[in-house]
């Protein structure tokens, strides 16, 4: 129980997962997480999001390598580990019977420390519906009952698998909130997520898995640093990508058109676009379409997801 | 801890994984352990604890939180029980209604010519009834539906050991059980003219192996059964079995001795053996011990079963 463990309240070397069949799903991983961060895991489908974190929920024993979570295997001293937790798993796991009240009193009576269930279940919006059985709840409504028994211990660790999926732009929004209502008040929170915004918006840091293993990883700004940026727009009747001032002096590193749509790629974003709205000005013509932006976990997201393509 | 391991199933099992290898962690060892007293432990009520679970030492320490856990559990299982009217109506009905439709069968055995009289052979077939009927078969769909839902996944990211997720689970149907197969001792004392039993204390035994027993094999069961469903389907070998060769449907009194002994090793033949010696005094302190022991293998057997096979979450 040194404070060096307490630094990083998780910490994976090396970690793999193989399934039955031989398939390996997460193949020698490696991060940390400091208290009191938002740490996301971002991947498309299959990338391993999901194998990675039932592995430091403790649901699974790692092929290879180490988990350790608040200083202890999550698997082996689950005793240690489980009432410092919380977890919501990508789905449900209530019994469709139950009512919301019974199945967080259910809950509760399983926790150390458990919070009211009245209040837990206000904070996240289903005050309304204690009577309600769970297969009664929309989706949303499921989702946010488990965020709800994640919460009831008041964890110092909490995995949100997919917190979000299924909810609508309001309920997207409150989970947001509340999650940085956490860390405000110091939890330290693992989400997997492919909402890109989400990550970007909340997490301290992300790492980008693809096929098992970690792309890249740091801060948003770390990940997108190096990125291009993106300008778009439509070209008018007889113009054509020619006709615009040379590109590659203007920093674009690479560009598609379809002899009307024009998509450049740039790392000098100011430069390109005071060009091109200048040329346009001259040229005395409409950039319909005109869209400019600046490198996006979106561009390093599809970017690794080509790159890696590519290089198998 | 360096060595390369690999989840055995899809994904599901990794529990096992480590339970198959060999007891190396006594937190482990401990909750096999408990899970061999299915339904004794939890409750509370009845103070009584079978032999073969042995409560390890760190489970006493742990015993208050643990009680918690498994009343909280046992209360949803409760509420979850009683809203599955298919569930309650078999549970219920057959045990009651059943053994007395075999009446007239039973009336055309030689039971004087075994010293059975048909009182409390009525009384032993209905509590056979109860035990697959109202735990046996009601606790397989139970956890079958438990793991489809990924109820048993969820609670597994919680702070209930295994052996509290299938014991608290289990609670309900066992002492439904023990609640129903005390309710016909005493309606068939009434109504039968059972009396008395002759030796009270093989009762409580033996309704406790049957109950135990019972609620292990259901867990084994499920561990093979993908869907409620098909709960329906591998839940019948059993149930069969015991009917025949247990002495619910018909006692092993009136059958082979040959046919018989090997049937007295069957899972539920001890319970039986042991209730209905309760009544009639027939069993000999050899009879007694060989029926406890027969009992306790089956259980022992079943625990180590489900720890190697139990399935946590559903096969994709």
């Amino acid at each position: 129980m040194d404070i060096d463990e307490h630094e990083h309240v998780i910490e994976v070397t090396d970690l793999r997962r193989v399934y039955g069949g031989g398939f390996e799903a997460v193949r020698g991983i490696s991060f940390s997480v400091a208290r009191g961060e938002i740490f996301a895991l971002l991947g498309t489908n299959g990338a391993g999001k999901t194998s990675t974190v039932e592995l430091l929920e403790g649901l699974a024993a790692p092929a290879g390598g180490r988990v350790r979570v608040l200083g202890h295997d999550p698997y082996l001293e689950r005793a240690a580990v489980r009432p410092r937790t919380g977890v919501m798993l990508q789905e449900g796991g209530f019994p469709a019977e139950l009512t919301v009240a019974e199945t967080a009193r259910m809950w509760a009576g399983c926790t150390s420390g458990a919070r009211p269930e009245a209040e837990v279940l206000a904070r996240v919006g289903l005050a309304g519906k204690h009577g309600v059985r769970v297969k009664q709840l929309s989706g949303g409504e499921r989702r946010r009952l488990d965020l709800a028994l994640a919460l009831l211990g008041d964890p110092e660790v909490l995995f949100l698998d997919e917190p979000t999926t299924g909810l609508d732009a309001e309920g997207r929004r409150d989970t947001w909130a509340l999650v940085r209502e956490l860390r405000a008040a110091g939890t330290t929170v693992l989400l997997t997520t492919h909402y890109l915004e989400e990550a970007e918006g909340l997490a301290n840091r992300l790492a980008i898995l693809h096929e098992g293993r970690i792309a890249v990883s740091g801060t948003p700004a770390e990940v997108t640093a190096g990125r291009p940026s993106r300008m778009s727009f439509e070209l008018p009747d007889g113009y054509f990508v020619g006709d615009l001032p040379s590109l590659p002096d203007l920093g674009v590193c690479g560009h598609e058109s379809d002899g009307r749509f024009v998509r450049l790629r740039t790392t000098e974003l100011q430069r390109t676009a005071t060009a091109v709205l200048n040329w346009a000005e001259r040229a005395g013509v409409e950039l319909r379409g005109l869209d400019v932006r600046s490198a996006s976990l979106e561009e390093a997201f599809l970017g690794i997801a080509q790159e890696q393509g590519v290089a198998a | 801890m360096s060595g390369v391991r690999v989840d055995p199933g899809d994904g599901g099992r990794g529990a096992d994984a480590g339970t198959g290898g060999g007891g190396m962690n006594g937190a482990r060892a401990d909750s096999g352990g408990r899970g061999a007293d299915a339904g004794t432990g939890g409750g509370g009520m009845s103070g009584v604890r079978v032999g073969a679970g042995g409560t390890g030492g760190g489970a006493l320490g742990a015993f208050a939180p643990s009680a918690r856990r498994l009343r909280a559990l046992a209360r949803a299982e409760l509420a979850l029980l009683g809203r599955n009217r298919g569930v309650v109506f078999t549970a219920l009905f057959v045990p009651l209604a059943i053994p007395f439709t075999m009446r007239p069968a039973l009336d055309q055995m030689d039971l004087a010519g075994a010293g059975l009289r048909i009182g409390p052979v009525l009384l032993t077939t209905a509590i056979g009834f109860s035990f697959l009927f109202a735990v046996y078969t009601a606790l397989v769909s139970a956890y079958v539906s438990r793991r489809e839902e990924l109820v048993l996944k969820r609670l597994r990211t919680g702070e209930l050991s295994d052996a509290e997720i299938l014991t608290g689970t289990a609670l309900p149907p066992v002492l439904l059980g023990l609640a129903q197969a005390l309710v016909l001792c005493a309606g068939c004392a009434a109504l039968l003219h059972t009396g008395a039993p002759k030796a009270p204390y093989l009762l409580l035994p033996g309704l406790l192996a049957g109950l135990v027993v019972s609620a292990a094999l259901a867990a084994l069961t499920s561990s093979f059964t993908r869907t409620t469903e098909s709960a329906q389907v591998t839940a019948l070998p059993l149930v069969f079995l015991s009917m025949a060769g247990s002495g619910i449907a018909a006692p092993t009194e009136v059958m082979p001795d040959r046919l018989a002994s090997v049937c007295e090793l069957l899972p539920l033949s001890p319970a039986i053996r042991l209730v209905r010696g309760s009544w009639t005094g027939q069993l000999s302190a050899y009879e007694t011990l060989g029926a406890l022991a027969t009992a306790l293998a089956w259980t022992i057997v079943s625990v180590f079963a489900v720890r190697r096979w139990f399935r946590w979450e559903p096969r994709r």
